[in-house]
């Protein structure tokens, strides 16, 4: 294939730690296929090279959280046709939506000095809350293979493949006994999408949801199961108050286990 | 001679920043790297964690180096316990960290920093014309990669480390399945040192301060003491009273400094000048062939010194998949007391100094976390005055692109060195 009927594809980076554009770095047996299949048009953290927009399909790693970056993400949506938010930071505003429960002024006093020089958003928000987001795929990293997969779709012009169900079917797929049940330890997993691979249960620890709540997430049916096996003060809201914590069902479920907990735990910011 | 080097973002670099360089009679008049990366606030949201959460959360720092911030958390919070691993946990930990060391070095000595030396946009571009070379970088960083996945469940945040140890011993099998790529990996590590002395370096001798974790018995890279080439060794405890942060008006950061004043350097240059002799044979051989001569003072060689380490880590991995024996827990039973502790390990990209204030629950009630890149920022601006006047002679296109690559041959990673950096954001 020649560059000019290839598809355009630019990777951009927002608020984020870098882990989900190294994914795409990391499919190390594919990548240069990847190359061949493709036309880099953006990719800064792998090449020098830019061509100008507008592009097939936009990759963007990370959340909203400046005034800069909320005009940014608009400007890169009126370039792309198609655009796809990669890994939890874009799908629901990542670790550092931390900062929306609490008050982002005073957090920007606690670590700098001179918070004055800084500008920011009150809040870490999801791209689909600043423009239309056409795919996304959840994962703090997102897993490479079900990258790799959702640009395989959109070159063979099929609907992609996904995992449509929680991480407890990948445990049994994995013959991994259930770290809640046999254990008694909290586990996210009944709720959380799969795409991991169930490393966590795996290694023996529960899931703290980095690939997010699936769709039908019954989160008030599994936060009475797990609140009582709690080891230390507000274990189950602080998973769900973690790396997914500002995705709607978490937020809410963790709100609910917060208030009632208020005079025994002191809430996190 | 007048001149206005601007590179509004920096690529193949970890994170998002620009470099301005303002020239003026032949001297440099104006340099900034500008860091907008936005800030993060992690020591900010660490506060009111349990102590368990911490490397998980802090590992989200960085996705180059997750194992490197998960680390120096744990041993924080295990000196703020007062609990010490047992050696077959050490052990664990340093082969995770030679998984990290490989994947980071092959992704920066191939992808990120030879195109520079190679006249290349991308590795991607170099795969056109060298294949080769590209697939034996892309097999090399792999292999560390895999070294990750059989300890950690995952390469990027991986989730088996905790403060005590590991949440469960890895199975022995998927990890000596690697040994034969291993055994590869190291004769490819000592090609690529090879290799890496044969390229057109530009010539920069910069008269640094080296520091780095020194350990007796090892290439220092968890636990020692913080050794400077000015003599200076101090416990990880007392790192706060000898490296200060002040605030550099002109680049609007927050900077690390000796408490002389000096800017010092961290990174592979510092611990390969330090620590050489800590080197496995394999190691001091591909370093005696390279003919690097020591101290190392040239910033854009330290693609060398990498290449060095990775031949060192191919080999302690190698040592350390061998002996690999899950042997007693997998980690401490914690008696949880207030308390407060300081941690530092080496990161790829150099020190990286943690300290925490945990209550009796093992609530965080604060946070304190130095990046490398924190700490070479006002040498890389340093190095940039100092290569101003080679910059005047050059034309535009040669001059942006020799300043650039000297940024990047710090590896730095600028998310990383957000959660501290006090920066103005300018929107352009």
């Amino acid at each position: 294939m020649s560059d000019s009927i290839k598809p355009s594809v630019a990777v951009y980076k927002f608020s984020s730690c870098d882990g989900c554009q190294l994914s795409l770095l990391n499919l190390e047996d594919d990548l240069l296929d990847l190359a061949g299949a493709v036309d880099i048009a953006y990719f800064l953290e792998a090449t020098r090279a830019v061509k100008p927009g507008p592009y097939e399909v936009a990759m963007v790693e990370g959340s909203v959280t400046t005034p800069h970056e909320a005009e940014r993400i608009r400007q890169i949506r009126s370039e792309a046709r198609f655009l796809i938010a990669l890994g939890t930071c874009a799908t629901a505003g990542g670790i550092q939506a931390l900062r929306n429960f609490g008050n982002a002024d005073e957090l920007a006093r606690m670590v700098y000095p001179h918070p004055e020089y800084l500008e920011y958003l009150d809040k870490s928000t999801a791209i689909a809350e600043h423009v239309k987001v056409d795919l996304e795929i959840w994962g703090c990293p997102v897993n490479k293979h079900l990258v790799l997969e959702c640009t395989a779709a959109l070159l063979q012009k099929r609907k992609p493949n996904l995992p449509q169900y929680t991480l407890c079917m990948e445990c049994k797929l994995r013959g991994t006994t259930c770290v809640t049940v046999a254990q008694g330890m909290p586990c996210l997993g009944p709720a959380v999408q799969a795409g991991c691979g169930a490393i966590c249960p795996a290694n023996g620890r529960g899931c703290y949801g980095c690939f997010g709540p699936v769709a039908y997430a019954n989160t008030e049916s599994l936060t009475t199961t797990l609140r009582a096996l709690d080891r230390y003060a507000g274990e189950t809201a602080l998973l769900l108050r973690n790396i997914s914590g500002y995705a709607p069902a978490f937020r809410k479920a963790a709100e609910t286990l917060f208030s009632a907990e208020v005079t025994s735990h002191k809430d996190p910011q | 001679m007048n001149k206005t080097i601007e590179v509004p973002a920096l690529a193949r670099v970890e994170g998002e920043g620009g470099l301005y360089i303002g020239i003026k009679d032949g001297q440099a008049a104006e340099i900034r790297l500008d860091i907008y990366e936005p800030p993060r606030f992690f020591e900010g949201f660490l506060v009111g964690r349990y102590l368990q959460e911490v490397p998980d959360i802090t590992a989200r720092i960085c996705g180059i180096c997750p194992v490197a911030y998960q680390m120096s958390s744990v041993y924080a919070l295990e000196n703020a316990l007062g609990v010490t691993v047992t050696p077959p946990v050490r052990a664990l930990r340093r082969l995770m960290y030679c998984g990290e060391y490989i994947e980071s070095h092959a992704l920066h000595i191939y992808l990120l920093q030879a195109p520079d030396l190679l006249g290349h946009e991308s590795a991607l571009s170099l795969a056109a014309v060298a294949p080769e070379v590209v697939k034996t970088a892309l097999r090399l960083k792999k292999i560390g990669n895999q070294i990750l996945i059989a300890i950690g469940g995952r390469s990027v945040h991986p989730v088996n480390v905790c403060v005590g140890g590991f949440y469960r011993w890895p199975d022995s099998e998927p990890l000596k399945k690697l040994l034969s790529d291993l055994e590869w990996g190291l004769e490819a590590a000592r090609e690529c040192v090879r290799w890496a002395a044969t390229l057109p370096y530009p010539e920069l001798e910069v008269d640094y301060e080296f520091v780095a974790l020194n350990h007796p018995h090892e290439y220092g890279v968890i636990e020692g003491v913080i050794w400077s080439s000015k003599g200076r060794k101090l416990p990880i405890a007392e790192y706060e009273k000898a490296y200060i942060e002040s605030h550099v008006k002109r680049s609007n950061a927050l900077h690390s400094h000796a408490v002389d004043g000096n800017s010092y350097l961290v990174g592979p240059i510092s611990r390969l000048n330090l620590n050489h002799e800590q080197f496995l044979p394999q190691a001091r051989v591909a370093l005696k062939e390279s003919g690097l001569k020591l101290p190392l003072r040239n910033p854009y060689k330290s693609l060398i010194a990498r290449a060095v380490e990775l031949v060192h880590f191919y080999a302690e991995a190698i040592q350390l998949v061998r002996a690999y024996q899950p042997e007693g827990a997998a980690h401490l039973e914690l008696k949880l007391k207030a308390g407060e502790g300081a941690g530092a390990t080496e990161a790829p990209r150099g020190l990286l100094y943690h300290r925490y204030q945990i209550d009796e629950q093992g609530c965080v009630l604060f946070a304190k976390i130095t990046p490398p890149t924190a700490q070479n920022l006002p040498r890389i601006e340093a190095d940039l005055y100092a290569l101003a006047p080679q910059l005047v002679a050059m034309p535009q296109e040669a001059a942006t692109l020799t300043a650039e690559h000297l940024v990047r041959s710090y590896d730095p990673c600028i998310s990383c060195a957000t959660h501290f950096l006090k920066l103005k954001i300018e929107v352009k």
